[in-house]
């Protein structure tokens, strides 16, 4: 080894930060299906006749059934976070691992709901449904929109959190990274990475050519060390879920109970 | 310093979250069965009264929203603010057009 470096390298993390950059985006969300939503009581309020016996049509068990669940994995995905935050990364993974599985139980709920319509002569620009009043149209064209866009939302979240149980599921993975002008220095020698005071690895030799160096440790959290750059991740993510369940707490009673 | 204290990990309890969860079951229970009730025009507004309950646990409890700092807080507000503008308005004009 021509010389050794002490290198100082700092993490810069802001958790505020990134979940304010989260609420942001939800907001962008609420906007998006309050247009949806103002469109739906808009037509509702002309067409309250047809409206109300339109939505006798759609089974309000399915609605039940499909509500309870992204309630349940709404708890498991805040459970997940809450154990991951207590360094029980086991309990953390099932309880994410429930939460995929009450996603996907709410898209095949959804996929036989739409399927039975559909099997009917149900959907849109369909000869069935063009032959009945314009407000039965309109009652059906908004179920499909809204319920489709929400659906669009569920199958992203799911595949957020399927990311994310891999990400928690494999070691984590600490990048370090080291710029100039201490690199022009570190030319020529050699990267010891220390663990503790006895183990060592010699990792390698450093060109003349070099401009940045980056390490990527990939370690084993200790006991009671938490997974702070995994938290912040699956924070958002559940965050975005529970969204994605407030919007269904409005969908479900307006589409399957209006009286 | 502040850069502690924005990467603090605050632990809420997995009791209040199962409670928070009972109350959302039991709401639901209670829109499902007001719709059976045949009363004119109060289950609509009781329905999105009762939605508005269950957002708001979700809300508070679930999104942390209660733990979180003044300014998450004042964000929520704005949009809330700004969504029941675009609703307000837009029924200010259909319903007197």
């Amino acid at each position: 080894m021509k010389s050794i470096h002490a290198l100082t390298v700092e993490e810069h993390r802001d958790f505020e930060g990134a979940r304010l950059g989260m609420w942001l985006f939800l907001l962008t969300e609420l906007i998006l299906f309050t247009g949806m939503f103002i469109l739906y009581a808009m037509y509702r309020v002309k067409y309250a006749a047809e409206f109300h016996r339109a939505s006798l049509e759609l089974d309000v068990v399915i609605g039940t059934i499909n509500t309870l669940v992204l309630l349940t994995s709404s708890l498991t995905v805040a459970l997940s976070i809450e154990a991951l935050k207590r360094n029980s990364r086991k309990l953390a993974l099932w309880m994410l691992g429930a939460t995929i599985f009450f996603a996907l139980a709410f898209l095949v709920n959804k996929y036989f709901e739409w399927s039975a319509k559909i099997h009917h002569g149900i959907y849109p620009g369909s000869q069935e449904l063009m032959q009945r009043s314009l407000g039965d149209v309109i009652y059906f064209n908004l179920y499909y929109s809204m319920t489709g866009l929400h659906g669009l939302h569920v199958l992203v979240g799911m595949v957020v959190l399927i990311w994310l149980f891999v990400l928690i599921a494999r070691k984590s993975q600490k990048k370090y990274v080291v710029h100039n002008p201490h690199v022009e220095q570190l030319a020529g020698s050699e990267i010891a990475i220390l663990k503790g005071e006895k183990d060592g690895w010699l990792v390698d030799k450093i060109g003349d050519n070099v401009e940045q160096v980056e390490i990527k440790i990939t370690y084993e959290p200790r006991a009671g060390e938490v997974d702070l750059p995994n938290i912040i991740k699956l924070e958002n993510a559940g965050l975005y879920w529970h969204l994605v369940d407030i919007i269904w707490i409005f969908l479900f009673p307006l589409f399957y109970l209006i009286a | 310093m502040s850069h502690h204290s924005h990467n603090e990990v605050h632990t809420i309890g997995y009791g209040v979250f199962i409670f928070v969860w009972l109350g959302l079951v039991v709401l639901t229970g209670l829109t499902v069965v007001i719709s059976g009730v045949h009363i004119p025009k109060v289950p609509v507004l009781v329905a999105l009264l009762v939605a508005a309950a269950k957002s708001s646990l979700v809300v508070n409890y679930f999104m942390h929203i209660k733990y979180e700092a003044r300014l998450f807080k004042v964000v929520l507000l704005m949009g809330i603010v700004t969504v029941t503008i675009f609703i307000g308005l837009t029924f200010f004009d259909v319903l007197y057009r």
